[in-house]
């Protein structure tokens, strides 16, 4: 198997891109549009997935802002006189949240953007194993994300402005992102273009998964066996394992759905003869594992970042690698847990609940060696840190609110409510989405050869950090306390807490502004970034910033990746240099 | 100890406890609760100490990776946490089957589910949109779907469980104590739909009022054959209250909820969508409740469901009566022939303010 794309494929009659000159890095070595349309560097299709990851996330947000100012009375009325179409309007929204979040921002935001620009970096390779495979996954991505965005929107934008119906016709989704039947079935919005969309998103992740596990497996340099890895490819790893495995079916069950609603075959809808229940069965044993999806890549990071910056070696390599497997594992078998109150039997009601505390025990494990790690080490508070630690503290009240999740009777009470919102979030807005905003600053260098401001950076992560505990943290109580989940209205009581969500809503909105305002600052103004300005192992530090297209002039010999002592930090570069050459001979290869 | 701080906590999560098992979930609950605040700060408090006592100082010495691995630590941090969590998934099956096992001797409910309300019918005959339960008493709740997945969820009972068409979900409790005065000045506990069933989900909400048995057989007496002692057009007005028309259906001047409004309705001539014109009659009334889809004004999607089988031929005529009562076209008045004060009682006009007042 050759490494780059020099083997005849799919796009042999489009035109090539052009040639790399000598000299330059992967941004300057060619240049215009198509350059970077057609080309089959990962470290550009990383950029480009960034680009659209980051603009999904924008729309999404500011729909998610949108659902919390409604949320700020108890009876909002955006139309006056007429709730019903405030209802449909919350409802549209809520779904275009959910939706545009789930599939086209915390799925593929690690693995696409930073997998894409670090994986064959870490492995010393060119690229990864199938550059035409990624560039097809890419536009699967935009092609799918476009057709989903716009579906949406239409509905949105209908029940804003009645009048645009004539224009483009009905649309849009009002099912919340998990399609559940026989609603989905019944509504009149368009869920057949809707789950087609999320269809074709799948299939991107499914490529990259594909292209992720054929790297790791065929890449690896001499010296690096399974045990040397960075732990952030373990991570990739097992999301890829899990993304190949479980996405097929949520596209089976997306096509069963567009199956019963076209040709009224009954499978789901009891009206047909169906079990609504069974549609949900499906859904899970996709859309848990996609849970695993979303975090396990965040955990990669965390634990790339923990060492680098406590300047020690990761606490318990082994266990951590180990308990990557044993969540991707386990996560297969714990769907049930979606449903301990859909009238399931109580004998899999207790299946399930085991297997859930079961994986808890693996996150447990990493978070404890995450916390040993910094033991003793010599701690760079830098912002990849800072938020890396906010990501951990995230995950911690995330994890934990698992635990009453998890418990049967404390489940029935807290289940579909905002706890489970609050939850949710705390995993996956918050350890996901604050280990990628770490991962991006701590790659930012590599990435465009620029350092960012760090004081500004530090206070952008308060702002959003605050804003994030106060969004979430009230949503837990007024969860216990009953408040139901995907209300467009609510019962007077719960307002305060609502308020309060909504207010730390715009504050985490104001602190991810600020964000964007320093990376884009640094693109124009930004320091000029050393090779290793954090004094990483990893080999992805071994070459200029930004790299070459391809990516090593020499290719890097791997040693232990989390051994710091090569390296010391040289004041006039601004960055750490070795300090020992590498090891002459290739360490062989561990089983 | 434990007994004490859930009580610190008790006032800020859980709302107060009003059923036989809610004891047992609490318990939990707080049990799980201080589990996590005690890890959490443990694990909090260890990451900000070594942060600022390992923080980087010039001269430091190179962390030495001896300490990168530790095997007796890790079992202990992967054992512990497990049997913890064992007893958590113990304790929750326990409540879990008590929650399911309903006794033998439970007083039966029957809860049917639509777009977007309830009903709830009584071995009587006695059928309500607000839950009445007797105190002390345990209540089986029988739970169908007329079209989509609901859920049924009171949160004062710890009780929650999804309602799915084509099949009968149960669930049980027994409420041991009234519920809390309301700002309305009722004491009632909510009742929430708690999976999404579409437009008026979060209105799927309904009232829980708990009765000793005196007056819970009372209830459920009056209930029962109500219609027949009310005027009817009263009884049509609290029939729109309690069947759900008024969450669509708005019987004020010039206001669309989501279907027509029903002032001034009755006996005018409406555009149906496929052109032809009708003027509201009894037939047309009596159709449009129990086949709504057969002729819809134009202008207007067909999203009612059908109300056959979930309403009487009396509550249709009473509905009727009171959709005369609210248009300047319905049935006039007595001629003043007869005695002033004997007409103004039957004044069909003074119907609905009297309802207004329920």
């Amino acid at each position: 198997m050759s490494v780059t794309g020099a083997h005849p494929g799919i796009f042999d009659g489009l035109p090539a891109a052009p040639r790399p000159e000598p000299g330059g890095n992967y941004l300057t070595q060619t240049r215009g549009l198509r350059s970077w349309l057609l080309t089959l560097d990962h470290k550009r299709i990383a950029l480009m997935y960034m680009l659209g990851v980051l603009s999904a996330y924008l729309l999404g947000g500011c729909f998610a802002l949108a659902l919390r100012a409604i949320l700020f009375h108890h009876n909002t009325q955006v139309f006056a006189g007429n709730p019903a179409r405030t209802w449909e309007f919350y409802n549209n929204m809520f779904t275009l949240h959910g939706a545009v979040m789930v599939f086209m921002f915390v799925i593929p935001a690690i693995p696409a953007v930073i997998g894409n620009f670090v994986l064959p970096m870490m492995l010393g390779a060119k690229d990864v194993a199938f550059p035409k495979l990624n560039l097809a996954s890419f536009y699967c991505w935009v092609g799918g994300g476009l057709f989903f965005c716009f579906i949406l929107l239409k509905g949105v934008l209908n029940v804003a402005f009645p009048a645009l119906i004539h224009l483009w016709g009905p649309g849009g989704l009002d099912t919340g992102w998990t399609f559940y039947t026989p609603y989905s079935t019944t509504t009149n919005s368009a869920v057949i273009s809707a789950t087609l969309g999320a269809f074709i998103l799948g299939f991107s992740s499914i490529l990259t998964g594909v292209n992720f596990i054929a790297s790791i497996h065929m890449l690896r340099p001499r010296g690096m066996g399974w045990f040397r890895m960075p732990l952030l490819l373990w991570a990739l790893y097992a999301t890829a394992v899990i993304q190949v495995l479980a996405t097929p079916v949520l596209g089976i069950t997306l096509l069963l759905l567009i199956a019963e609603r076209t040709l009224h075959v009954g499978i789901f809808d009891p009206a047909l003869g169906g079990d609504p229940i069974l549609y949900q069965h499906f859904f899970w044993f996709y859309s848990h594992p996609a849970v695993y999806i979303m975090i396990l890549p965040a955990m990669g990071i965390i634990s790339e970042v923990i060492s680098v910056f406590s300047r020690k070696h990761i606490f318990g390599y082994n266990f951590i690698a180990a308990s990557s497997l044993a969540i991707a594992f386990i996560g297969f078998l714990v769907w049930g847990h979606h449903m301990f109150v859909s009238g399931q039997s109580p004998l899999a009601d207790a299946v399930f609940s085991l297997l859930t505390f079961a994986v808890a025990v693996p996150s447990a494990i990493k978070t404890f060696n995450w916390t040993m790690t910094l033991y003793k080490g010599d701690i760079h508070l830098k912002t990849p840190l800072l938020y890396i630690l906010m990501a951990i503290f995230l995950f911690t009240i995330g994890g934990l609110t698992g635990l009453f999740l998890g418990s049967l009777s404390v489940d029935v009470q807290v289940h579909d409510t905002y706890f489970v919102v609050a939850h949710f979030h705390y995993v996956m807005m918050g350890t996901t989405l604050f280990a990628f905003v770490g991962g991006l600053y701590y790659w930012w260098p590599k990435m465009f050869g620029r350092m960012y401001s760090e004081n500004f950076a530090r206070w952008a992560a308060v702002v959003a950090f605050v804003g994030m505990n106060l969004t979430f943290f009230v949503q837990f109580i007024m969860g216990a306390q009953g408040m139901p989940r995907r209300y467009a209205t609510y019962p007077a009581q719960f307002t305060i807490y609502h308020q309060i969500s909504t207010i730390g809503a715009f504050t985490m909105g104001l602190g991810m502004f600020l964000v964007l305002l320093n990376l884009l600052h640094s693109l124009k103004f930004g320091k000029k970034a050393p090779p290793n300005p954090w004094g990483s192992n990893s080999l992805e530090w071994q070459t200029t910033s930004p790299p070459p297209t391809e990516n090593f002039k020499t290719r890097p010999v791997p040693g232990d990746p989390y051994d710091y002592t090569g390296w010391r930090y040289v004041s006039e570069e601004e960055g750490y240099v070795r300090i020992q050459p590498p090891p002459a001979a290739p360490v062989p290869a561990a089983p | 100890m434990m007994p004490i701080l859930a009580q610190i906590g008790s006032r800020l999560w859980m709302p107060p406890a009003a059923s036989s098992f809610a004891g047992n979930t609490d318990w939990l609950f707080y049990f799980v609760y201080w589990v996590s605040v005690i890890m959490f700060l443990l694990i909090m408090g260890l990451i900000v100490y070594f942060v600022i006592r390992y923080r980087h100082r010039p001269g430091n010495p190179v962390p030495r990776s001896a300490t990168a691995h530790a095997t007796v630590l890790e079992l202990t941090w992967t054992i512990v946490p497990a049997l913890v969590m064992l007893f958590m998934f113990e304790k929750g099956f326990h409540g879990l089957i008590d929650e399911t096992t309903p006794p033998d001797y439970a007083y039966t409910i029957n809860v049917t589910a639509y777009q977007w309300g309830w009903n709830f019918s009584y071995p009587n005959g006695a059928t309500s949109n607000e839950l009445h339960v007797p105190l002390d008493v345990p209540v089986k709740v029988v739970l169908a779907s007329q079209d989509v997945i609901h859920g049924f969820f009171i949160p004062a009972f710890r009780v929650k469980k999804d309602v799915v068409p084509g099949r009968y979900n149960t669930a049980w409790f027994e409420a041991t104590r009234l519920p809390p005065v309301r700002s309305d000045g009722k004491r009632y506990f909510d009742l929430f739909c708690t999976q999404y069933c579409g437009m008026a989900h979060s209105r799927m909400r309904a009232k829980v009022f708990v009765q000793d048995s005196t007056s819970f057989q009372h209830w459920l007496d009056a209930t029962a054959n109500w219609v027949a002692h009310t005027p009817p057009a009263v009884a049509g007005h609290k029939l729109y209250q309690i069947k759900g028309c008024m969450q669509c259906h708005s019987d004020q001047p010039n206001t669309i909820i989501v279907g027509p409004s029903f002032h001034n309705l009755w006996g005018h001539t409406q555009v149906m969508s496929n052109g032809e014109k009708i003027t509201v009659n009894e037939n047309y009334v009596r159709q449009s409740i129990l086949d709504p889809g057969a002729k819809i004004v134009s202008g207007f999607q067909n999203d009612m469901p059908s109300f056959r089988g979930r309403i009487k031929d009396d509550e249709i005529t009473a509905i009727i009566a009171w959709l005369q009562s609210i248009s300047d076209k319905g049935p006039k008045p007595l001629p003043m022939t007869a005695p002033k004060a004997q007409a103004q009682a039957h004044t069909p006009g003074t119907a609905p303010k009297q309802g207004g007042q329920h």
